[in-house]
């Protein structure tokens, strides 16, 4: 049967408030699978347009998909979030860039026609579930030295990239981070940021974490508005002695969820929803294990070339900041300067922290609300880099263009 | 300290095991830059399965949090307040074994007014406060959130109730004020009289909104967000709430009047809780809420010192607690396994055995009787009971075909039995019958199979004395309706043995019903004593007194129907058969009445007509009797009727047919129906003081269903 391509967009996205991993952490009483249910909800109560049975699949990312993320959370999450049985869902996951690819995962079955629309996204809830939990790496990586042990820990790959990159100097990503730090503040400031949250209820019986009873979190947790480069100076260097990489310009150990509407634009338009970007093409590349961070260069080169663009193109990044040499890597290699004014604007992950197979949502998030503020913008990118050695990148188009 | 303090650390020292709610106060942003805000949670540190309750502790906890709330408040650092509970419970109340304790009026006088002084400060806090009904509430748990300004509800809320009626006390926190005043008196009679008289009723949270108790509801997937959500909307005045106007003209008398005729049909004036509770919303209709808490606390007070809440407190315990752990029950290890039930007969009894042993077990049923039409019958009976359940949709269509798929009806007791581990007959009441029947069984049974009786007055060890293994045999004695009256008396044959005995509380207890042990005695319990009571009425009518005194002499017990309309709804024929079998048993108390046996002789199914729509004398049976000429005051009718019952409790716990008066109490609330004011029967006979007068001492010592010395 003859086929068409369809377009596929970004309909409308949300996460829940980003929270501290650990027992005094926001979500530490907080259930993984809840935090995914409440971004999902509160996605279709902002799209009343949207009919839940319509919905033709749930897929969400999470990299330790075990007690409650586990059990195939997609499928769990869509029932507890109150779809109709009729929705399917399944797992995803591609470490850090799980929501990412739970996007372009779905994005594809929408192109080829199997999809009309998709809730997509990710959820980590790095408190319950620490990184490396449950893991058991083949002795054949080491024993045959496919890749070396550094590469399994995050930090350590950091620190190797700044090997790679001498002129990457602590210093840069200390100041890195200070701007991402002010830009998040500045975001959240003018409103940026709150309108894409959901507000989450939480339990604390602990007291040494503070008050206990109910709460409710509004904002990002991991925020430190008002870092100065003499504050973060002093940090430890924890992968590392005498290294460059601290707890200051890397992102947190984080817990969050974050869902988003992904659908053909014919359906979108049919249904009175939104189109808040149009996908234009997604790449992943392999790199080594040992720079993962250099990852988001050939996935961008890809992307950029199944797009037939170039980087001159793209106005708009957003880079997901596991570290900031990553960030900076990416950055040298297109010779944008560090304070570039199109990347990061409201500021990335070493503010707002980084719940692993939740961020790639939260990028296009951002980027979704920087298209309808910059109708002069026509093309944007979100990336991130992701464990064992990969690199992932979306390319979208603002729908809100004004065109030439 | 404040008096309501001093009040309540009085009150705690008598109460020292109190399981203590915490009252957390946490402060956070609103949305929507609506303010800070300050979220109580009520929680006593456990799961759900411990609700959280109010002792006099927990109230001074919850006094304190509202301290720190108002001081902030008042210093205008918070926009409003909130009340919540841990996950799935709100809060259920006060804390029962903390009223238990009270022994002075002004001791419980000090609780309600405790209680009071502590909610009502959330209607005057000097900002809105918000109550957020998360899960379970009941009693002081709804009162407290009946003072806050505005409530939101969870649609996953699955039980909601002011059960004080229930119980013996009024809602006197609050509940009989301020919910007439807030959804109107005839709503207000329906959850405080109507449906706490109705078995405790619950409201689910959707009827919670529509009755207008709570201002909103919301999905329990989001329920505290959502809720919060909406609390900044209110504040900031985005959201005005409305509330539909009460009714204080001939409304508000009518649905008095309506509670009144509720609480006359149910209780018959015999228990005072119901008529209290009603006075006090009857004088709510002026919006004086002050005066009515007022009357709250002495209505409580009153009744925390009168027996019928003593006996209602007692009788709760047994249901909720002494049913659920049967006293002398052999280690459950010892049971066996259950895989495949018999039943012989195929009868009308027989076939709702099948159908419960069908639906709670959910393993093949096989019916037998001594014809194929027979066994048709009953298989086809259980089947369009089967469909009956799947058009009310109580069970689904795949349920509907895996219930009919394990029924089935054979001839051939060889072929049914095999493999059958639980085998019980229902087959006509007469002891050689019963006897062919198990011989026949055991011949085809299993040796380890369980051969049970549901014989109602026949003796079990002489049903099983002629078998090879005396020991598999048991009573298992239900009680009509079966689906509906929860008592099972267990019978303990001489010969039973504790595997047996074992497996067959195992079965009670899959089969959801309340398991009594009981010995092998005439009649076991409950129609042991209903047929003493309703003998010793039927002599006193056959002596002479008219047949409308001996009725009304009961009515002040608040029994669930009259004696002689119980008998009606037994059949004269069964009542008159079980006397028989009772009078052969103890033929010095247990008397056949001729005129029964007249009446049961005519044919007639019971002494009334009903042509006028109320029962009257029928004539026919009226011609039938045949009366001395001795007439008793209605006062000599109850003392004699009372002084046999306590009688022969008094020799059956000598006889040692249960372990304890409460098992006898127990059987009469579950078998029976007699009501909680009573306690069953013993702690009224007790009160009253039969017990002493006919046995010389009491049943249940003092501080036991009533106030401790």
């Amino acid at each position: 049967m003859p086929r068409t391509v369809r377009d596929v967009v970004f309909v409308d996205g949300v996460r829940t408030p980003f929270g501290k991993a650990g027992p005094k952490g926001i979500y530490h009483e907080t259930r993984a699978d809840d935090l995914v249910v409440k971004a999902i909800r509160e996605l279709l109560r902002r799209n009343p347009g949207l009919d839940p049975a319509q919905i033709d699949e749930v897929a969400i990312a999470a990299t330790t998909q075990i007690g409650d993320q586990g059990l195939t959370i997609g499928r769990t999450a869509g029932i507890l979030a109150g779809l109709p049985q009729s929705v399917p869902g399944y797992s995803i996951d591609r470490m850090c860039a799980g929501a990412l690819t739970a996007v372009t995962s779905v994005a594809g079955s929408i192109a080829f026609g199997a999809y009309d629309a998709v809730i997509a996204g990710g959820v980590e809830h790095m408190g319950r579930h620490p990184m490396g939990e449950g893991v058991d790496p083949n002795p054949r990586f080491v024993s045959e030295k496919l890749v070396d042990e550094s590469a399994l820990f995050m930090g350590m790959t950091a620190e190797n990239l700044h090997d790679r990159y001498p002129h990457i100097t602590k210093q840069r990503a200390d100041e890195y981070a200070v701007r991402s730090q002010e830009k998040a503040a500045k975001a959240y400031a003018n409103g940026k940021i709150q309108a894409d949250l959901v507000p989450v209820s939480v339990r604390r019986t602990n007291p040494e974490a503070g008050e206990t009873g109910w709460g409710l979190v509004t904002a990002d947790e991991p925020m430190r508005p008002g870092t100065t480069l003499e504050s973060l100076a002093n940090l430890k260097t924890p992968f590392r002695v005498h290294g460059n990489v601290t707890a200051g310009n890397a992102a947190g150990l984080n817990d969050g969820a974050t869902a988003s509407i992904i659908a053909s634009e014919d359906f979108a338009r049919e249904n009175g929803l939104p189109v808040k970007m149009r996908l234009v093409s997604y790449a992943f590349a392999g790199v080594e294990p040992e720079v993962m961070g250099y990852g988001p260069i050939p996935a961008t080169e890809k992307a950029l070339a199944k797009a037939g663009l170039s980087i001159e193109d793209i106005n708009l990044f957003e880079i997901n900041e596991a570290f900031a040499v990553q960030v900076l890597a990416f950055l040298d290699h297109y010779g944008i300067a560090d304070d570039d004014a199109r990347v990061n604007q409201y500021g990335g992950a070493i503010a707002f922290g980084h719940p692993l197979a939740s961020s790639g949502v939260r990028l296009m998030t951002q980027l979704a609300r920087q298209f309808e503020e910059q109708p002069e913008v026509r093309y944007g990118l979100t990336t991130m880099c992701v464990g064992f050695g990969m690199g992932a990148t979306v390319i979208w188009e603002n729908p809100h263009w004004e065109g030439k | 300290m404040s008096t309501t303090a001093e009040l309540l650390k009085g009150a705690a020292e008598l109460f020292p095991d109190e399981v203590v709610t915490t009252a957390h106060v946490r402060h956070f942003d609103l949305p929507f830059g609506a303010g800070r805000f300050a979220l109580i949670t009520l929680d006593n540190g456990f799961d759900h399965t411990k609700p959280t309750t109010f002792g006099p502790q927990s109230l001074a906890n919850l006094n304190t949090a509202i301290d720190q709330v108002e001081k902030e408040a008042a210093e205008g650092t918070i926009v409003g307040a909130g009340i919540t509970g841990k996950p799935f419970i709100f809060a259920v109340g006060a804390d029962l074994k903390g009223v238990e304790l009270l022994k002075r009026h002004e001791d419980a006088l000090a609780i309600g007014k405790g209680g009071h002084d502590v909610f009502k400060r959330l209607s005057s806090l000097g900002v809105p406060t918000f109550a957020y009904y998360n899960g379970a509430a009941m009693g002081g748990g709804v009162e407290v959130g009946l003072h806050c300004t505005y409530r939101t509800v969870s649609s996953a809320l699955p039980a909601f109730s002011l059960p004080e009626v229930f119980l013996g006390l009024v809602p006197g926190w609050g509940g009989c004020t301020v919910l007439p005043n807030l959804i109107g008196a005839d709503r207000a009679v329906t959850v405080i009289i109507e449906n706490s008289l109705n078995q405790n009723k619950q409201l689910k949270g959707k009827q919670v909104y529509e009755l207008g108790i709570a201002d909103a509801i919301f999905e329990g997937a989001d329920f505290l967000e959502q809720s919060l959500l909406w609390t900044a909307s209110v504040l900031k005045g985005e959201i005005v709430v409305e509330r539909a106007e009460v009714d204080r003209g001939e409304g508000w008398d009518a649905a008095v009047a309506r509670g009144r005729f509720i609480a006359d049909s149910k209780v018959h004036g015999a228990a005072p809780a119901a008529y209290r509770a009603l006075d006090i919303i009857e004088a709510a209709k002026d919006g004086d809420l002050q005066k009515g808490f007022d009357a709250e606390d002495t209505a409580l007070a009153d009744l925390i010192m009168g027996g019928e809440l003593r006996s209602g407190i007692y009788a709760f315990n047994l249901v909720q607690k002494r049913a659920k752990r049967p006293a002398g029950a052999p280690d459950k290890s010892l049971a066996r396994p259950v895989t495949k039930v018999g039943v012989v007969g195929a009868g009308l009894m027989a076939s709702q055995l099948a159908l419960l042993f069908l639906r709670r077990l959910e393993v093949p049923v096989v019916l037998t009787d001594i014809d194929q039409e027979r066994v048709d019958k009953g298989v086809g009976y259980v089947h369009g009971e089967i469909d009956k359940l799947l058009g009310k949709g109580r069970i689904n269509q795949d349920k509907a075909n895996r219930l009919k798929g394990l029924v089935s009806g054979v001839l051939d007791k060889a072929e049914g039995f095999a493999d059958a581990d639980f085998i019980i007959e229902a087959v006509f009441e007469e002891m050689s019958v019963k006897q062919k029947v198990f011989a026949e069984v055991e011949a085809v049974a299993p040796a380890h199979a369980i051969l049970a009786t549901n014989t109602s007055s026949l003796s079990v060890s002489e049903m099983a004395s002629k078998l090879q293994h005396p020991e598999r045999v048991v009573g298992f004695h239900f009680f009509n309706p079966v689906a509906i009256l929860p008592l099972l008396e267990i019978v303990r044959g001489e010969q039973t043995d504790d595997a047996s005995l074992a497996t067959a509380f195992g079965v009670a207890k899959k089969l959801k019903k309340t398991a009594v042990l009981t010995k092998d005695a005439p009649a076991f319990v409950v129609n042991r004593i209903l047929t003493r009571f309703m003998g010793e009425i039927q002599n006193v009518i056959d002596e002479g007194t008219p047949v409308e005194t001996a009725e009304k002499a009961i009515e002040p017990l608040g029994l669930p129907m009259s004696p002689l309309v119980l008998l009606e709804l037994v059949g004269p024929a069964i009542g008159l058969h079980v006397s028989e079998t009772l009078n052969r048993a103890f033929p010095d108390r247990f008397t056949v009445s001729p005129n029964l046996a007249a009446v049961v002789k005519a044919g007639k199914r019971g002494f009334y007509v009903y042509d006028s729509g109320k029962p009257e004398l029928d004539p026919e049976v009226a011609a039938l009797l045949k009366q001395g000429d001795t007439v008793l005051t209605e006062q000599q009718v109850r003392d004699r009727v009372l002084d046999a019952v306590a009688q022969e409790i008094g020799l059956m716990l000598d006889e040692g047919v249960v372990a304890e008066a409460q098992d006898i109490d127990l059987c009469l609330i579950t078998g029976a129906g007699w009501p909680f004011h009573l306690g069953g029967i013993t702690p009224y006979l007790d009160r009253e003081g039969v017990s002493e007068r006919v046995n010389g001492k009491r049943f249940l010592a003092q501080g036991v269903a009533s106030v401790p010395a």
